[in-house]
């Protein structure tokens, strides 16, 4: 495929507003993750909140827009210039030539689960403030994205579990390689509600301490929000060598089960060889694996069997969602972000809370932050539905 | 710009009182009157008996419509990468899980919470059909229709492939229906191929462009009404112009009040 700029990025999660503050915390081995306490839930595990959403507002023109996901996307946009440099890329190819691609699993159903709550005894009827359009709505963030950016590009949300914002980097790189935009803002912003803390812990997959990917002890994931940008573009004539190009993106599914990977990682392998095959790499030319290692049983067992497959032991890999926590929707943005502060400045990052990892799967877990320039790194997403999506990443130089 | 071509192999096309493609072109023509009722939905095969229990209307939908448009196309469903745009998934599956969040006991069932992603459809469809292609989930709102048309034939410029595009909405039961008023069932599917390959299956060729125009409307009141109400029923305008088989430009709901453009010149 034709490689694409990732001109600015920035993440916002639990371990840190913007890219400076994600770098202190991968650095310092810092996470993110604290026991429970999102609004009324009763459930005995571990989250990652991010601070600041309640006290978010959004400008009054775009009130209809209020919600949980919303805000957390407002908090993200503001970080690191990215709503700036986006503002430069409009100036330069048009707000029409500017498309919005975004993940997410639940949009705002949190303001639907309260609404609920509210309903009129004798109807059954929901409040009159609740706005489906502006909250519940999948489509609503990127709506609301588009018109706090001021784009008129074409717009998406790919909705696909958790591989959402990394299935976004291909659609984008589809509607660039046609020409149809110039550039494009792609990512995730995924908030808590209590549909998935429920239903997670309904198919008890949670944690009940903060979530340590790859452990013999591993007992499930911890649920966490983010809000993830990139804005890619082409290439243009000259690159700064830390300049960081998105190189590849593979795409597959498992037909095996809706909630539950295939056992042997039969579609995670396609999607990291797919991505692989759209740079033109071959795996040994990888430096680093951020994997999907959510911690649950089953999937790190059959991730570990789908790199094992294509890596053998050769390739250091690690899950950073016992930093971050599994921002679903966002995981994909997020951990493209991840990779690409680590591409810029020259780290591996650990994986944290793993103290021993599981000997039945074979492959190069790091659990400590190895410095060291790496030059390309493939980040995988999987999620509900069979659905996998591998990106790989590069530097300039 | 590169020219976003296609050319449609095979459709599928589930209603109220629509009941695949052959049945609904006279419909879609005016040949026929079109009488609204509700729309019929049946159990696809291919799936294990725990996953065939566990299906709701939505993906009944969504999998009828799919497995219409590539038995008619005669492709292997196994093979082929696939689009589904939905406005909001399963609107009936939503409404439970927000229920028994409201209430003390707060009990989800398992499989209420898997078949809640916006993506079931595409899982239940790569399952069914033993189908590892890439698959994508997606959503514009009332533009779902032609965002996902726009995302397949892209697709297959792009990456020279065969598509299968399934762009469904099914009912919002109350109260959400009154915040959400969808009020049936509407799905359809498109197998698009790159043009240039030879195909006996040719139903027509699609080019699709951006334009400030709004979008088209259907002469029939009733057909109108359910354009107007259903998001994936956005796509009648261009049905109509595939089932007459005419050469002409049709505008599609798209954002902004602007519209995607589709040019149908008919497969002869």
């Amino acid at each position: 495929m034709t490689e694409l700029l990732l001109k600015e990025y920035t993440a916002t999660s639990c371990i840190g507003h913007g890219r400076a503050a994600t770098l202190q915390a991968l650095r310092g081995r810092r996470g993110g993750l604290s026991p429970c306490t999102f609004e009324t839930a009763a459930i005995d595990t571990w989250t990652g909140e991010v601070s600041g959403i309640d006290a978010e507002q959004l400008p009054a023109a775009l009130k209809q827009f209020d919600c949980r996901n919303n805000r957390l996307a407002q908090l993200g946009l503001r970080q690191d210039g990215f709503a700036d440099a986006v503002a430069q890329s409009v100036g330069r190819w048009g707000r029409r030539r500017v498309g919005v691609f975004l993940g997410t699993s639940t949009s705002g159903i949190l303001q639907t689960e309260l609404a609920y709550r509210r309903r009129d005894p004798a109807t059954g009827a929901l409040p009159d403030d609740f706005d489906y359009m502006g909250s519940q709505n999948s489509f609503s963030v990127a709506d609301f994205v588009r018109r706090a950016l001021g784009l008129e590009g074409p717009a998406i949300v790919v909705c696909s579990a958790c591989s959402s914002s990394a299935k976004v980097f291909g659609s984008a790189r589809r509607m660039l390689d046609a020409d149809l935009i110039d550039a494009a803002v792609v990512g995730g912003v995924d908030s808590l509600c209590l549909t998935t803390l429920y239903g997670f812990h309904a198919l008890q997959l949670t944690s009940r301490g903060p979530c340590k990917p790859f452990d013999a002890a591993r007992d499930g994931i911890s649920i966490s929000e983010a809000a993830a940008f990139a804005l890619l573009e082409r290439l243009p004539d000259s690159l700064d060598a830390d300049a960081v190009r998105l190189l590849g993106v593979g795409e597959s599914s498992d037909a095996y089960h809706m909630s539950s990977p295939q056992p042997e990682g039969l579609g995670a392998r396609a999607a990291m060889l797919a991505a692989l095959d759209a740079a033109g790499l071959s795996p040994g030319d990888i430096d680093y694996i951020n994997l999907h290692g959510t911690g649950t049983l089953s999937n790190d067992s059959a991730e570990s069997r789908a790199v094992a497959a294509v890596f053998g032991d050769a390739t250091a890999g690690s899950s950073t969602k016992g930093a971050t926590g599994h921002a679903l929707g966002a995981a994909g943005a997020l951990e493209a972000v991840i990779c690409s502060i680590a591409l810029q400045n020259e780290f591996a990052p650990a994986g944290i809370n793993t103290k021993t990892i599981d000997p039945a799967l074979g492959i190069q877990y790091l659990v400590e932050n190895r410095p060291g320039r790496i030059a390309r790194v493939l980040s995988n997403s999987f999620g509900f539905g069979g659905t996998n999506c591998s990106l790989v990443l590069g530097r300039a130089g | 710009m590169v020219k976003l071509v296609a050319q449609v192999e095979g459709i599928g096309l589930l209603g109220p009182g629509l009941d695949g493609w052959t049945s609904s072109t006279a419909l879609l023509e005016g040949r026929a009157p079109y009488i609204p009722q509700a729309t019929v939905l049946s159990t696809p095969d291919g799936l294990p008996p725990a996953e065939r229990r566990r299906l709701g209307r939505v993906v009944k939908l969504a999998l009828g419509v799919g497995l219409q448009a590539t038995s008619k196309a005669g492709a292997d469903p196994a093979t082929l990468a696939a689009v589904f745009a939905s406005s909001g998934g399963d609107g009936q599956n939503c409404h439970e899980i927000c229920q028994a969040l409201s209430l003390d006991e707060r009990l989800i069932s398992p499989t209420r919470f898997h078949n809640s992603v916006h993506n079931a459809a595409a899982g239940y469809w790569s399952i069914a059909t033993g189908s590892r292609a890439a698959s994508n989930a997606v959503s514009a709102y009332d533009a779902s229709f032609a965002a996902g048309l726009l995302e397949a034939v892209t697709q297959v410029v792009v990456d020279q492939t065969r598509v299968l595009l399934v762009a469904y909405d099914a009912e919002y039961p109350p109260p959400l229906f009154v915040k959400r008023p969808i009020p049936e069932a509407f799905g359809v599917a498109l197998v698009l191929a790159p043009v240039g390959r030879p195909s006996e299956a040719s139903l027509g060729r699609l080019t699709l462009s951006f334009s400030d125009s709004p979008a088209d409307r259907m002469r029939d009141a009733a057909l109108e009404s359910l354009r107007a109400s259903i998001p994936a029923a956005r796509s009648l305008p261009l049905l109509y112009q595939l089932a007459v088989q005419r050469r002409a430009v049709v505008n599609i709901d798209y954002l902004d009040g602007r519209s995607v453009a589709v040019e149908v010149d008919p497969c002869a």
